[in-house]
């Protein structure tokens, strides 16, 4: 075959004749290289010890194709997203309602629960309730040994990431079969989803062709998206058809009905709870809400905020066990309970896991979502991240400019910005920043406090250059000046100015 | 009526022009501005990193400074947002709750409370490309982010057309952040100036001359990209503009 760079722009031309080329900037961009940019790794994770979110997106930025397409191709979702948002008069409406939903049934989420659970049983389904992630792996591989299963379908669930269903499900012996194609992609290439809605978003054509090159056998010189998708569905069809259970997440739970409902765009979903007789649903007890009703204002958020499509391709509703078949629901707290008594950040238990806070966040764009070395990334990730444990993610919440945008995009109007900074209190409270950073913020605040000590510190603009920008953010020009130029240091201060232009001591 | 002028400690040392400017704006209205030389900074650089009760010693200095004050102004939109919003680590008495309250960032002020309506003192006949901090944008709302549906309109948009000459150029990511953050421009320097370079480089594509914001401090760190990648662009604080400042 022949390398893309010899061949011209006719024959590219009659390459794409059966498809359409991608519109976005990796789809139209030609590699102009011989070789790849290598894929950036995510975070290097050490035990306990403090994610360095800010080394990992050091090394993201250092990869420009990666980089460039990642920002242009979030970037690309937050616009159709703004279009779609002003087609509906009534969005910031809908956007209260939301809130106020889900505000309402997390202030009576037991009662919900328990009306969900009654409603469920008379429907025929099987409810389980787990209290952490290690219950929850029990409880599921006690079902799939009660059938005698083997093998496992499932469709994307950031809760059984949460929970590190996979990796227990494979000491256990168990096959389990990723049905999402791009979750399968980060499947195949051993990488946890770096994003809660486009789990690869962060991989170039050419990363995929060499993940499945390397093993489910596809030639590594071919890069199109329909011979890739293509390739992994022929490899990945006989494995869902023999599949002896299948699992889903759900994105709803309707109280009032005993129902669940998920929602994709590959109907991937329907493969992992149609296919297999037995079907088994992890959920996050937050998903509850109280009426089919009010799944109708979330329907008409999520997809929108999503990706700026107006509806997700399935929206998929259970209700019971079809004849010969079991379901089971398996309700998962796993830190939930307590983050509700969390006064700054409940809430934070409204998400409904659209991605917008992260497509629209200039920080996460740069740094690719597996930067966070954490479950969940992005803006939602700071604030959720640190209640399941303070020390390994206390570095998360400084990862933000905190300008903002994440909590004007949130469908269910999370105040994100203002938790990330409540974060910064909590862990300076709980000591968990570095104790330099705190003799710093120490000396700075007693300098500023003292006017005259100050003036002697930025006697002159000069000094002012050298002296500021440590008690000013702390560390000094190093960090500053290494790329970028440092603020030429003006005649005299504003206050000298005034002292001689505007008379002496007051 | 008496101002409390407000120089937030950067623009003290490194942007004497932009307190200079707001004093000479302020006094053409005709009011009585005053310096409390005894003011340091508002201690938004230790609470934006979490340590609260190290500001508060920081935060009764400058209660006392500008206690009394018919209104406080600052050229700076993350400062005054610091005050108004998030000045808590002492004790808010009434004193503090008055000045808080009558805290304004320079354009809302004179937007808000003293509706100008002419600069005829001004000309500036460049392209310029408008920065809304995100300080401005989403906390003190200058402007209607591009994130919400809501009518639009624009603050420091309305000031500066009234300003003879102006041409305004818009960018393709207009609301999208600068990269500088205060403390995150060090803890994350390599995606704050990647940042920094993106939005410079977006200006200059829509074919800025000049970058005209209400936060020297964003405008501090693009100038520092711009110049490090060499982009062509030129920064100046909208209060210069309105005082009549014309390059």
């Amino acid at each position: 075959m022949l390398h893309p760079e010899m061949v011209g722009a006719e024959d590219t031309q009659a390459i794409y004749r059966d498809g359409h080329r991608l519109d976005h900037a990796e789809g139209a961009s030609k590699p102009l290289r011989s070789r790849p940019e290598p894929q950036p790794r995510g975070a290097k994770v050490h035990g306990n010890r403090p994610i360095d979110q800010a080394e990992a997106a050091a090394r993201f930025i250092a990869s420009p194709e990666h980089e460039k397409m990642h920002d242009e191709r979030l970037w690309d979702l937050r616009q159709k997203r703004d279009r779609e948002m002003h087609h509906i008069p009534e969005w910031e409406e809908l956007r209260s309602l939301a809130s106020a939903i889900k505000e309402h049934t997390l202030t009576h989420l037991d009662e919900y629960l328990d009306q969900f659970e009654a409603r469920a049983r008379a429907n025929g389904i099987h409810v389980h309730w787990a209290r952490d992630a290690a219950e929850h792996n029990r409880i599921v591989h006690g079902i799939l040994k009660d059938h005698g299963a083997k093998s496992l379908i499932k469709s994307k669930s950031m809760l059984t990431e949460e929970c590190g269903f996979r990796p227990y499900m494979a000491s256990a012996g168990i096959e389990v079969i990723e049905t999402d194609l791009g979750e399968r992609i980060q499947q195949l290439d051993k990488e946890d989803p770096s994003h809660v809605v486009v789990p690869a978003v962060h991989k170039l054509r050419t990363d995929v062709a060499k993940v499945f090159a390397d093993t489910i056998g596809t030639d590594p010189d071919n890069s199109d998206v329909h011979y890739l998708a293509e390739a992994q569905r022929e490899a990945t069809r006989p494995l869902i058809l023999a599949a002896d259970a299948g699992m889903t997440g759900g994105n709803f739970v309707v109280a009032e009905t005993g129902t669940f409902v998920v929602c994709t765009n590959e109907g991937n979903a329907d493969l992992s709870g149609n296919v297999p007789k037995l079907h088994i649903a992890s959920i996050g007890i937050e998903k509850i809400i109280p009426r089919l009703e009010h799944l109708a204002v979330f329907v008409r958020l999520l997809s929108r905020s999503a990706l700026g499509s107006p509806m997700t391709q399935y929206t998929s509703h259970f209700r019971s066990p079809r004849k010969g078949g079991e379901m089971h629901v398996v309700l998962v707290d796993n830190g939930r309970s307590e983050r509700l008594g969390l006064e700054e950040f409940w809430t934070s238990l409204k998400c409904i896991r659209c991605g917008a806070c992260m497509n629209t966040c200039p920080v996460y764009r740069r740094s690719g979502g597996l930067s966070y070395g954490a479950t969940y990334s992005g803006p939602i990730g700071l604030i959720i991240d640190p209640t399941f444990n303070a020390r390994k993610y206390s570095n998360l919440p400084f990862a933000s400019s905190l300008n903002g945008s994440c909590t004007n995009v949130c469908p269910v109007k999370i105040n994100i910005h203002e938790q990330i900074y409540a974060w910064r209190r909590e862990l300076v409270k709980r000591h968990d920043v570095p104790l330099v950073k705190k003799a710093a913020m120490k000396a700075a605040g007693e300098l500023l406090s003292r006017p005259a000590a100050y003036r002697v510190a930025i006697a002159s603009a000069d000094v002012a250059l050298a002296h500021l920008p440590r008690f000013v953010i702390y560390n000094g020009l190093d960090a500053w000046g290494k790329h970028r130029e440092v603020p030429h240091p003006p005649k005299q201060t504003f206050h000298n100015w005034y002292k001689a232009n505007r008379g002496g001591e007051q | 009526m008496r101002i409390g002028l407000f120089v937030p400690c950067y623009i003290d040392a490194f942007f004497p022009q932009v307190g200079i400017a707001t004093l000479e704006l302020l006094e053409r209205f005709g009011h009585e501005v005053v310096y409390p030389r005894d003011q340091t900074c508002c201690g938004q650089p230790m609470a934006n990193s979490g340590f609260n009760t190290d500001c508060a010693a920081t935060e009764a200095l400058f209660v006392r400074n500008f206690s009394g004050f018919d209104y406080v102004v600052g050229p700076s939109g993350s400062c005054v947002h610091h005050v108004r919003d998030n000045f808590d680590a002492i004790e808010q008495t009434a004193d503090v709750k008055e000045v808080r309250s009558r805290t304004y960032e320079l354009v809302e002020f004179l937007h808000d409370v003293l509706k100008v309506d002419a600069f005829p003192w001004a000309r500036f006949p460049h392209r310029i490309g408008l920065h809304n901090s995100c300080g401005t944008l989403r906390r003190l709302k200058h402007a209607t982010p591009s994130e919400l549906h809501e009518p639009f309109f624009s603050k420091p948009m309305d000031l500066l057309s009234k300003v003879d000459g102006i041409e305004f150029v818009k960018p393709a990511r207009p609301d999208e952040c600068c990269g500088f953050g205060g403390t995150f421009s060090v803890f994350e320097e390599v995606v704050s100036t990647k940042m920094g370079y993106d939005k410079v480089s977006d200006h200059a594509r829509a074919g800025a001359e000049y970058i005209v914001s209400a936060d020297s401090s964003c405008l501090m760190h693009q100038q520092g990209c711009a110049e490090r990648i060499g982009v062509p662009l030129k920064f100046i604080h909208i209060a210069e503009i309105l005082n009549g400042a014309n390059a």
